[in-house]
């Protein structure tokens, strides 16, 4: 094989890297607040490396991947599950403002009375044998994403004395390269928990931090039926010129 | 909103299972995919040395022409059907992590060098805020002198990037988060 010589099998490749991330506007790996991170943030600075087809590329995913109930998490048993019913919907963008399409969103969620279907759940709040709190779906060719649930529940931690976590649900996201997956989390407008939240107020920006609070939306309230509520969500940017590689 | 950053990061949880492994992706490699078949096992662990119990790995890597499987990717090597390159799992009670997959061939770095084969991994756990990215090479490949990527970390560290071979394909590498050994996770 000719794995040495891949000048000749393949042409010079253009490479156009992602923009690295601003400062202050993501957390930091060591938060004192946050307990659990004491033991498991790294300690050494991180080593910067250029972005190769290695951090350029990622997972393609399709239909195919989304099981369970995908983006109703409503229908996960034989009846409705209790609480609030809701509509979380917003877009997928880059930072140019460009609609990142077929990209993965997973959500997982506590229920309405904040209980995780989870083993490692001990919270005494029950759990609702209609409500798994798992959602999946891809968004559209404007970057759109729409899921059916339930508002989740505050729900009690062992952070700090009378820890609680404000009403949240995860996100889970895969974009077009490896290096823009994002794991975050969702809030609801006006909750009197966030000014206490450690991961929450874990960003020193605070519009970073705003921007993870969603935003109540008539457009997509469905009378009768449940509140809306709108949740967009920023993925890296490209850099603004290739490199050759 | 043209101009708005990234969105923040904010930390997996405890509770990731119920979203992100209930489907099992943690065999990359059926038995129709080409190449080396190989098992890459280890464990995570803390500052105190205490294993991880609730870490989700990922893992994205090239097929064995040292192809992805991505539009990104127009080099002129063969695609497998059967290999996206992929995988997830969640370590064990006892910090410990497997995937099945194959041996990725060599893609390109800077300057039209080829990179050593190598694995693209990223880390999330509670207690973690945002991930943590950082890459598996192999014991005893000879292109490991000349990687562009591990020749940016100081001598001394590069070994916890590589997996030691241990018994018929199978190689084992942990992740350190901390400590004199701690793993060493790049600024992507």
């Amino acid at each position: 094989m000719g794995a040495s010589n891949n000048s000749e099998e393949s042409p010079r490749l253009n490479v156009t890297g992602y923009r690295r991330l601003r400062a202050g506007t993501q957390p930091e790996y060591s938060h004192a607040a946050y307990a659990s991170s004491c033991k498991r943030c790294p300690t050494h600075p991180l080593v910067a490396i250029p972005h190769t087809l290695t951090e350029v590329t990622g997972p393609e995913f399709t239909m195919d991947d989304i099981s369970g109930n995908g983006c109703d998490l409503t229908r996960a048993g034989t009846g409705h599950p209790l609480g609030e019913k809701i509509i979380v919907s917003g877009r997928v963008l880059d930072e140019d403002g460009r609609p990142v399409r077929k990209a993965l969103v997973e959500v997982w969620q506590a229920n309405s009375a904040g209980r995780y279907m989870h083993e490692r759940d001990q919270h005494q709040a029950p759990l609702d044998p209609n409500f798994t709190g798992r959602g999946q779906t891809l968004t559209d060719g404007e970057g759109n994403y729409r899921f059916v649930s339930i508002k989740p529940g505050a729900y009690p931690w062992r952070n700090h004395p009378n820890a609680w976590r404000p009403a949240h649900i995860h996100f889970s996201l895969f974009g077009s390269a490896f290096v823009t997956r994002l794991v975050t989390q969702m809030y609801f407008p006006g909750d009197p928990l966030l000014p206490f939240d450690p991961i929450y107020n874990c960003t020193a920006d605070e519009e970073a931090r705003k921007r993870l609070i969603s935003i109540f939306d008539w457009e997509t309230t469905i009378p009768e039926t449940a509140l809306g509520y709108r949740f967009d969500i920023i993925l890296r940017g490209r850099d603004a010129t290739p490199m050759e590689l | 909103m043209p101009g708005a950053c990234a969105s923040t990061s904010q930390t997996v949880g405890p509770f990731f299972h119920l979203g992100l492994t209930a489907v099992d992706l943690s065999n990359l490699a059926g038995p129709n995919v080409k190449g080396e078949h190989i098992t890459l096992e280890g464990h995570v662990l803390d500052g105190d040395r205490v294993p991880v119990p609730d870490a989700l790995i990922e893992v994205w890597q090239a097929n064995s022409h040292g192809k992805y499987a991505h539009e990104a990717d127009c080099q002129r090597k063969p695609l497998d059907a059967h290999f996206r390159g992929y995988g997830r799992t969640a370590t064990l009670a006892d910090g410990s992590f497997r995937f099945r997959t194959i041996r990725p061939g060599q893609v390109p770095g800077t300057n039209g060098a080829l990179q050593a084969p190598h694995i693209e991994v990223c880390v999330f756990m509670r207690g973690l805020l945002k991930q943590l990215v950082t890459r598996v090479y192999f014991e005893n490949d000879p292109a490991n002198a000349n990687d562009y990527v591990l020749r940016l970390i100081e001598p001394a560290r590069r070994n916890t990037l590589v997996a030691r071979a241990e018994g018929e394909n199978v190689y084992r590498w942990n992740i350190l988060l901390q400590g004199e050994d701690e793993t060493v996770f790049f600024d992507v």
